[in-house]
């Protein structure tokens, strides 16, 4: 293997004579560069934003060139790696493909063989150098592949968290009322949230009723089951009552079969009913109690 | 092979037990398993893939159309090369967990498909079909 690497590699004669041509060449090379990736972007970024970023990759290679840098790893190397780092991480967010983002790198081969064919430097030397540097920005552009994945994983998580946080309001419904409208799957993280969430607004809002509506639950399994029923035990246990909504005949089939057992806790078909339910409960209360509210 | 047909998914995360329930849906939906039956047999789906997660330590998951010549139907296989079952009469008794479920995973699936076979012994791992049929 490192024979073969050797071989290849860019020792410190070829890297001053790339550096050499990087800069005599710089406007050709910019230009055809910027012409090979101008092709496969397809006009979704500006000429010039484009011309600027080739430009300044073609500044970072050269830098890292005239550095004495023979691999990427080199320190010569460090604002270039940097540079590739940006480039994937500003691609990646704007939604270009990972072998859009490579490219962006890889023309600089297809640009560099072209002025070495107009020099008519076919020779068995030149063939090395080339080999050489090709390696080098072979390098680069799985460079920007790592960097593309890791800005796209960073992208995700983002969207996991927001979505975490968007899908898991707790809303008031009516005076003493709050209901939390369940939607999508209820995993033990988002359980925790919608728990968390509950309790705190049992506590902001000093609602007595609280309920809790899997209309957008997809399936309810044990797993659901069992996060629903501790934040109902939770929820009493701050003396709060929850009503289980939203529950559709194919849910409650399913839920039969399973030998899910909701016990004393009231469960409604639809929110209004529930709603409804609680407001008939608070009516009574308020009759006993005194002076009707609302 | 397009997702109405199934496929397999390798169980290793959460997302995978949604990805097999999600799956599991589609096919159902293709061999147009009424609303009911779908719910059934994709919570029982959830149930046995969530098992093959917890208590297999990860698994696969195939999801075929079945046909009986008949009749159409999802036939669902869970495998895992976990520790096994010892104790099957315990493992489907209601309310019985090992972990910190319900106790209701295994016997509840079973209710809620027309086929379920089991093959597992200690230390083997378990194997898991169960089929949906349309009425």
């Amino acid at each position: 293997m490192d024979i073969g690497r050797q071989a290849v590699a860019l020792g410190s004669h070829e890297v001053s004579r790339f550096a050499e041509l990087l800069a005599q060449h710089e406007d050709a090379l910019v230009t055809t560069w910027t012409d090979q990736v101008a092709a496969t972007l397809r006009g979704r970024l500006s000429a010039a934003e484009l011309h600027r970023q080739t430009a300044e990759l073609h500044k970072g290679f050269r830098s890292a060139l005239e550095g004495g840098a023979t691999s990427l790893d080199a320190e010569a190397a460090g604002e270039l790696r940097a540079l590739l780092g940006d480039l994937s991480t500003s691609r990646a967010r704007q939604g270009f493909t990972a072998t859009e983002t490579a490219t962006s790198v890889y023309a600089l081969k297809d640009a560099v063989l072209r002025i070495l064919d107009d020099n008519g430097g076919a020779d068995a030397t030149t063939l090395r150098d080339y080999l050489g540097f090709s390696a080098f920005v072979d390098r680069a552009g799985l460079l920007t592949f790592d960097a593309y994945v890791r800005a796209r994983e960073e992208l995700i998580s983002d969207q996991a968290e927001q979505l975490l946080e968007l899908s898991t309001p707790v809303v008031k419904l009516w005076e003493g009322v709050v209901a939390v409208p369940l939607v999508g799957t209820l995993d033990s993280a988002r359980a925790q949230v919608v728990m968390e969430r509950l309790l705190q607004t049992l506590v902001d809002t000093g609602s007595p009723y609280a309920i809790i509506d899997i209309t957008g639950v997809p399936a309810v399994d044990t797993q659901v089951a069992q996060h629903i029923l501790k934040t109902v035990v939770a929820a009493r246990l701050m003396g709060a009552d929850c009503i289980i909504s939203g529950i559709r005949p194919q849910i409650a089939q399913t839920i039969v079969a399973l030998g899910i057992e909701f016990g004393d806790i009231a469960t409604k078909s639809s929110l209004a009913d529930a709603l409804r339910h609680v407001l008939r409960l608070t009516g009574e209360a308020a009759r006993r109690g005194g002076p009707r509210e609302g | 092979m397009t997702a109405n047909d199934g496929g397999r998914i390798p169980v290793a995360s959460d997302q995978d037990v949604v990805r097999v329930r999600q799956l599991v849906r589609t096919v159902a939906v293709a061999v147009k398993l009424s609303l009911v039956d779908q719910t059934k047999v994709v919570t029982a789906a959830s149930e046995l893939a969530r098992n093959t997660l917890v208590y297999g330590g990860g698994g696969t998951v195939e999801v075929s159309r079945a046909d009986n010549g008949r009749r159409a139907g999802v036939r669902i296989v869970f495998t895992d090369q976990g520790p096994g079952i010892a104790d099957i009469d315990l493992a489907f008794t209601d309310g019985y967990t090992s972990g910190g479920g319900l106790g209701l995973g295994l016997s509840g699936a079973r209710r809620l498909v027309d086929e379920f076979d089991i093959d597992t012994a200690v230390g083997q791992g378990t194997t898991i079909t169960v089929t949906k049929w349309c009425r």
